[in-house]
């Protein structure tokens, strides 16, 4: 019990103090699970945390839930959930009730022109970064452009979008298969 | 019922959220203009507020827009429905996958998605630069309009694109923390306020 109690507290604080979405807290959750409290061996966090991002969701939910049911079983799992999100929620509750009153305000808006100004450039630092990582093929560059004409030139939903990568996915392993074979 | 909308859209968005929070923007977006839950400028406040409040940016926004939609009911559903998908496929596939985790079919369906996730980004972007770069209540035919008459200048705001630009020189060739950044960018947007350019 006193485990299950250990893992919501730790990741509560992970939940508490990584700004910057998920990928942030990878390096924290790391040094508390690994380093200090000796859970789960370097190896295996790798493999928690490969298999984490391959998953649909959050990639810091995933990690809170793979090392909860690693360590607690299916009580672990939701303890160590509920302490990666709980602090998120109640933070955004308390912004978002002061946000209600300030959001007309000039000064607040021209903050956000900034601010939003800002999220433009991390938006793409992150496609540079999944552009640079995610070309493995040399068809992926045609995929990204498919895809980016379908999402901007039709009205079609994303959803479909990612299904289609995710069939290409299917298709191109397909391909591979048939080639080993027919060597 | 909008709670049971709420806890639909954001279950719906859970299971098909690849590779972080930025590639669930223009799938949120979708959904937000279908249910007509909030205005393009709110919905970017939001995005806004995810990168500078810890955790998550898929919790940040589940919470908030469920929130704003629907109280705090909606909040407490908005984020169930994003995290329950992965709570379900961990806990009931995650002991057949530690034994296929290094199967090749894995990561070629990853190899597939990535370059979608790459397009999802890039319209999240636009997305956001759409409706910063240009002012307010301008539709995409006057900025047409406005081009072919050359008066472009008069409907961007010029301050703006500096701001994207220089924070995009600092977070690729510094290692300050995007969130010195973010908050550096609001107090510029204060001081262009005052000084009459924003």
């Amino acid at each position: 019990m006193k485990k299950i109690w250990i893992l919501f507290w730790t990741f509560f604080k992970i939940g508490s103090f990584t700004f910057g979405g998920g990928f942030a807290m990878i390096p924290l959750i790391e040094r508390e699970i690994v380093d200090k409290k000796k859970w789960i061996s370097q190896n295996d966090m790798i493999d928690i945390l490969s298999i984490s991002q391959s998953f649909p969701g959050a990639v810091a939910v995933n990690s809170a839930i793979f090392i909860g049911q690693r360590i607690g079983g299916y009580i672990g799992a939701l303890s160590a959930l509920l302490g990666v999100i709980i602090p998120s929620f109640l933070i955004i509750i308390v912004v978002a009730r002061i946000f209600t009153y300030v959001s007309n305000i000039v000064v607040v808006k021209a903050a956000f022109k900034g601010i939003s100004s800002a999220v433009i450039a991390l938006l793409i630092v992150a496609a540079l970064r999944v552009g640079k990582a995610g070309m493995k093929y040399k068809i992926s560059p045609l995929i990204t452009i498919i895809a980016l004409v379908l999402l901007l030139g039709t009205g079609i939903h994303p959803i479909y979008v990612i299904i289609m990568g995710i069939v290409l996915g299917l298709i191109l392993y397909g391909f591979k298969i048939i080639r080993k074979k027919s060597k | 019922m909008i709670y049971l909308e709420l806890f639909i859209t954001f279950f719906k968005i859970g299971l098909f959220c690849f590779g972080g929070g930025y590639g669930m923007i223009p799938l949120l977006e979708r959904e937000i203009v279908i249910h007509n839950w909030l205005t393009s400028q709110e919905f970017i406040n939001i995005i806004s507020i995810s990168e500078m409040t810890p955790g998550p940016i898929a919790i940040n926004t589940a919470t908030f827009v469920g929130y704003k939609t629907g109280g705090i009911p909606g909040g407490i559903l908005a984020t169930t429905g994003v995290v329950l998908p992965s709570l379900i496929l961990i806990l009931v596939i995650s002991h057949l996958l530690y034994k296929y985790q290094h199967h090749p079919i894995i990561k070629e369906i990853i190899y597939g998605i990535k370059p979608v996730v790459l397009a999802l980004i890039i319209q999240a972007a636009i997305f956001v630069a759409k409706n910063t770069f240009f002012k307010e209540g301008i539709s995409i035919k006057t900025i047409l309009n406005f081009n072919a008459n050359g008066h472009f200048l008069k409907i961007i705001n010029p301050a703006t694109i500096a701001i994207t630009v220089v924070s995009l020189i600092v977070l690729l060739v510094s290692k300050i923390h995007p969130i010195l950044v973010i908050l550096a960018a609001g107090a510029i947007g204060v001081i262009l306020h005052f000084i009459g350019v924003l």
